[in-house]
């Protein structure tokens, strides 16, 4: 057995914190060693070579690369190693970085001690590594994205168009997400739904797009490669395969509702399309106020029907369906202005959001285009935005900005202006945060040519008066009280993860950080994949984003999803548990301690059996046997032992 | 239901009618005050100065001879419930003032006394639904508008009796009595508080739009739980009333409480007031002071 050893500095990382020379010379005594060397930056080109020569001109067996975290750059070394003509099961990484040096920065001499320790650990388990070769897991070809907004649509094309079958999994009847609520877009200012629909409808009509909508995910099981997935079909009561989209029942139905694509600025009926563009453009009956349900008569749009689409027995459907991997693009919502208790918790009736704002915005909207406030239906001649609404205040909402308001206040703002020029736009902000192509100019003209007045300040209190809508703030720069008698006032309010986002992510065993919004598994190196291999992440479930970026993430899983379908096999790690059957019992302890359900029971011969595919190789089951019949592979309990020997 | 009661020193000068008919009224609900044996000024103000423990000495010193007393401490006035309420969370949340303030009062005290208001007690002890069961001149939907300011709700995680932007406690405890309760913008708008010791337009503007929004959305009677809200909203209308225009009164939430359990005169003690609040009787069907 012959072991070297590659001290790496990380720049000074950790050269600056542990005494490398000092450590080089604590190891000097053990036996065994092939090699010690250092280098400032061993995972570079120069780095890698280092290690590969050594290995070949030593004749080393066993590697231990004293650098950052396995996290970090394990499978590197691995490969390395491997390229050299070693089993790359015989390298490992000690870590000196996120275990030695950041946290103990301002201790280098316990830093020098403690690297040397952990080196010497890990010296131990190498030499007792086995030579492993990585299983080998088949992969359906076939991928799932939930959520059919911005990100899910692009995903689900860019896989689609790469010959793959997609099934896209929405919730809503139709999809497009927010964006199909959106009237013009910053910072070009084009129409959303010029850009949008003809991707919808691409999506609709495409031959490896499989399109749920009304549709969520109702179970789930599996692995990377190998999910099944159960899809929950709510029933519209509308046959929509025979249906051809006449809308005769929308026109005849006696029920009106608010409308919720409308936000309830206008009304719908009780069968209806959300709108005309939607895609699938086909019916939904709301069984809540449809008169047939609420009162056991009057079927009207039955009668109508020309086709004869109408089921009003029509029953939830299950779908199974099975994929390799998965996208999550559920979306945001916003913080509702109910919650918004110093700008009148959504009772005076001219506070609307920003989305509200899209819709009196847009051509197709409930005022064609004009904008004109809700209570009675005046154009507005004072407006005022607020920034801010719940976002980075920690107090009354959350701590983050949710990044994409300042855009589309400025945009708002000029739009307003655009359609009415003699009216006055004033924005309260605490700064602005435009960071995009084009963002920053595009606030600067609304704010220098566009006569919208900026006012760096917060509003303590919106409250209607004599019909106007009045708004208190201050004007930090002038150091004045600002009294607003306007006639409406808009509020930014924060995004925050979709409804249920939480649960879907509990489903699907992927994490959420603290308000819900998905996981990474790595902020910076890996964005769109989730801690769970197989599944990525795009859009606004991951963080408040702009449509430009919710496309990038999009394409960007979709390439991830591509590369794990460039082959029909992949490989998994080899350093899983095993049940050495002499000892098992088959009490089935084990089965319980698994997180990731990687065990059963074999119940003809009384035995724990591991699905390795499923094995993150934690540790848990080796713990909990109390027949000491389970081991880790290249982590047995002799391992460990003598690792823990090697420290003390 | 036994409390210890924390006057403070505004109910025994200026605001003695507020003291009066809050004590009245107890009596008649079956609720007994037992003033504490020795209490202090409160200080009037919470300090906002961090690095400045002494402000809390004297409402420290009420809150151990509360713990002494062994029960639960009630105050009426606003301010009082403020600092007291904040003084408390202080010495529960902050070690250093703590050994610092107690260190010089000698006592070893750690904000562990529950201080209460007796808006508390109506509603969550007693209950506006018993209550309403115990009115016997209903004021039959004078329509009244609540005046919180700001020390009764502020800063909401410390305060905590209400919602800091829609609170509803004052518009529950009329409701009870069969008044109406007027919604309007500036409830929670600051009267101008202590400025007012100054004379000059500054108070008195403030003051005066939270009286005319009220007014304007129907109020015929003012409540509020502070002595200076009080004073301020009231002299606010001084010139309307030398001018024999309308004016709104400006009562004591339990000075209200008391005329509709029955109780007389003696225990209103209006004298102070500069609009006369005549009209309060005749809503309530019964004869009194001024009308
Ligand atoms: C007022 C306003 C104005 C804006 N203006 C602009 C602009 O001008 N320019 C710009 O670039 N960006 C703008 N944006 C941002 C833009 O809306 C987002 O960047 C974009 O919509 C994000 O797309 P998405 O697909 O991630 O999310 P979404 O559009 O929210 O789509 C998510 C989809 O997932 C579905 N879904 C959610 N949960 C489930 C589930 N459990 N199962 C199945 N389906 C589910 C939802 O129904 C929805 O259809 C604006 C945002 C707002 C609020
Ligand atoms: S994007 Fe602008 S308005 Fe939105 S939270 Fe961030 S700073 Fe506030």
């Amino acid at each position: 057995m012959k072991t070297g050893v590659f001290i790496c500095h990380c720049g000074l990382n950790i050269g600056g914190v542990v005494d490398i020379p000092k450590v080089l010379e604590s190891l000097s005594d053990y036996d065994s060693l092939g090699y010690v060397t250092d280098y400032r930056y061993m995972c570079s080109d120069p780095g890698q070579q280092l290690i590969k020569d050594a290995i070949r001109d030593k004749g080393l067996t066993g590697v231990v690369v004293a650098a950052c975290s396995p996290a970090m750059h394990e499978s590197t070394f691995r490969r390395v190693a491997e390229v050299a003509g070693l089993n790359p099961f015989r390298c490992e990484m000690a870590n000196i970085r996120e275990q030695c040096s950041w946290p103990h920065r301002g201790e280098p001499e316990k830093a020098t001690e403690k690297a040397s320790a952990i080196i010497r650990a890990s010296l131990e388990k190498v030499r007792r590594n086995l030579e492993l070769s990585s299983l080998s897991i088949p992969v359906t070809r076939q991928a799932l994205v939930i959520g059919g907004g911005i990100a899910g649509m692009q995903a689900a094309l860019d896989i689609a168009d790469a010959g793959y079958k997609v099934t896209l999994v929405e919730r809503l009847p139709y999809i497009g997400g927010h964006m199909a609520q959106l009237s013009e877009t910053f910072p070009t200012l084009d129409c959303s739904q010029c850009i949008l629909t003809p991707k919808s409808s691409e999506v609709g009509s495409h031959p490896n797009i499989d399109l749920f909508t009304n549709s969520e995910i109702h179970a789930i099981s599996g692995y990377v490669g190998n999910f099944n997935v159960t899809i929950r079909r709510r029933t519209s009561y509308v046959n929509w395969d025979v249906c051809n989209g006449c809308g005769l029942c929308m026109e005849k139905c006696p029920v009106k509702r608010d409308s919720d694509f409308e936000l309830g600025l206008a009304k719908t009926k009780a069968v209806s399309i959300a709108f005309p563009q939607a895609v699938p453009n086909r019916p939904v009956i709301d069984s809540e106020v449809c008169r047939h349900f609420t009162h056991g008569k009057c079927g009207v749009c039955e009668k109508v029907c020309p086709v004869g689409a109408i089921d009003f027995e029509q029953e939830d459907t299950f779908v199974d369906v099975k994929t390799g991997a998965i996208i999550v693009a559920t979306g945001y919502d916003l913080h509702p202005k109910t919650k918004v208790g110093e700008y009148g918790y959504g009772v005076v009736k001219d506070v609307i959001d920003g989305l509200e704002f899209e819709r009196l915005n847009s051509a197709s909207g409930p005022t064609q285009g004009e904008i004109r406030r809700p209570s009675d239906g005046k154009i507005p001649k004072e407006i005022v935005f607020i920034q801010c609404v719940g976002s980075r205040d920690e107090e009354n909402g959350y701590p983050y900005c949710s990044k994409i308001c300042c855009m589309y206040t400025a945009k708002h703002a000029r739009l307003y202006k655009h359609k009415v020029p003699d009216g006055q736009p004033y924005v309260f902000y605490m700064d602005i945060r435009a960071g995009g192509k084009g963002y920053e100019e595009f606030v600067q003209r609304t704010i220098e040519e566009e006569g919208v007045l900026y006012l760096r300040g917060r509003v303590s209190r919106v409250f209607e008066e004599n019909g106007k809508t009045v708004v208190f703030g201050v004007d930090t720069l002038s150091n004045k009280k600002v009294e607003i008698y306007g006639d409406m006032v808009v509020l930014a309010t924060a995004i925050i993860p979709s409804h249920g986002q939480t649960n879907l992510a509990r489903l699907l065993k992927i994490s959420t950080d603290e308000w819900g919004f998905l996981s990474e598994a790595h902020p910076k190196l890996r964005p769109v994949e989730s801690l769970t291999r197989g599944i990525y992440i795009a859009g606004c479930a991951q963080a408040p984003k702009d449509i430009p970026d919710s496309v990038t993430q999009a394409g960007s899983a979709a390439a991830k999803v591509l590369a794990l379908f460039s082959s029909d096999t992949l490989s998994h790690t080899p350093e899983v548990a095993f049940v050495d059957e002499e000892l098992c019992r088959g009490c089935g302890l084990c089965i319980e301690a698994c997180a990731y359900d990687a065990r059963t029971l074999d119940v003809r011969r009384g035995l724990a059996v591991v699905n390795e595919v499923l094995c993150e190789g934690c540790g848990a089951c080796q713990v909990a046997c109390p027949s000491g019949a389970t081991f880790q592979r290249n982590m047995d309990t002799a391992q460990v032992m003598s690792m823990i020997d090697a420290v003390i | 239901m036994v409390y210890s009661y924390f006057p403070g020193c505004t109910l025994r000068a200026k605001a003695k009618g507020f003291d009066s008919s809050a004590l009245a009224s107890c009596k008649v609900l079956g609720v007994r005050f037992l003033e504490l044996q020795e209490w202090q000024c409160c200080g009037a103000t919470f300090p906002l100065q961090i690095d400045n423990s002494f402000p809390l000495v004297s409402p420290a010193r009420t809150l151990a001879s509360a713990k002494k007393a062994g029960r639960k401490l009630v105050t009426l006035c606003s301010a009082c419930y403020n600092v007291l309420k904040r003084t408390n969370h202080v010495l529960r949340e902050d070690l250093d003032k703590r050994e610092k303030v107690c260190a010089f009062i000698e006592e070893d005290y750690f904000g562990d006394v529950e201080v209460l208001h007796l808006l508390e007690i109506l509603r969550d002890k007693i209950g506006f639904g018993s209550l309403a069961a115990k009115v016997v001149s209903s004021f039959r939907g004078l329509p009244v508008a609540a005046y919180y300011g700001c020390l009764l709700l502020r800063p909401p995680d410390e305060v905590g009796i209400d919602d800091p932007e829609a609170p509803k406690v004052l518009e529950d405890f009329l409701s009870s009595l069969q008044c109406q309760p007027v919604e309007y913008p500036y409830k929670t708008e600051c009267c101008g508080s202590y400025v007012a010791l100054r004379p000059g337009e500054l108070t008195v503007s403030p003051s005066r739009l939270i009286v005319e929004s009220a007014k304007s959305r129907g109020a015929k009677v003012i409540v509020t739980s502070c002595p200076l809200c009080q004073f301020n909203l009231d002299y606010a209308q001084s010139e309307n009333v030398a001018r024999g225009e309308k004016a709104v009164p400006v009562v004591y939430f339990t000075q209200l409480l008391a005329i509709a359990l029955g109780l007389g005169e003696e225990v209103l003690q209006f004298d102070g007031h500069i609009v006369p609040p005549g009209l309060i009787f005749q809503a309530a069907g019964v004869g009194g002071v001024g009308a």
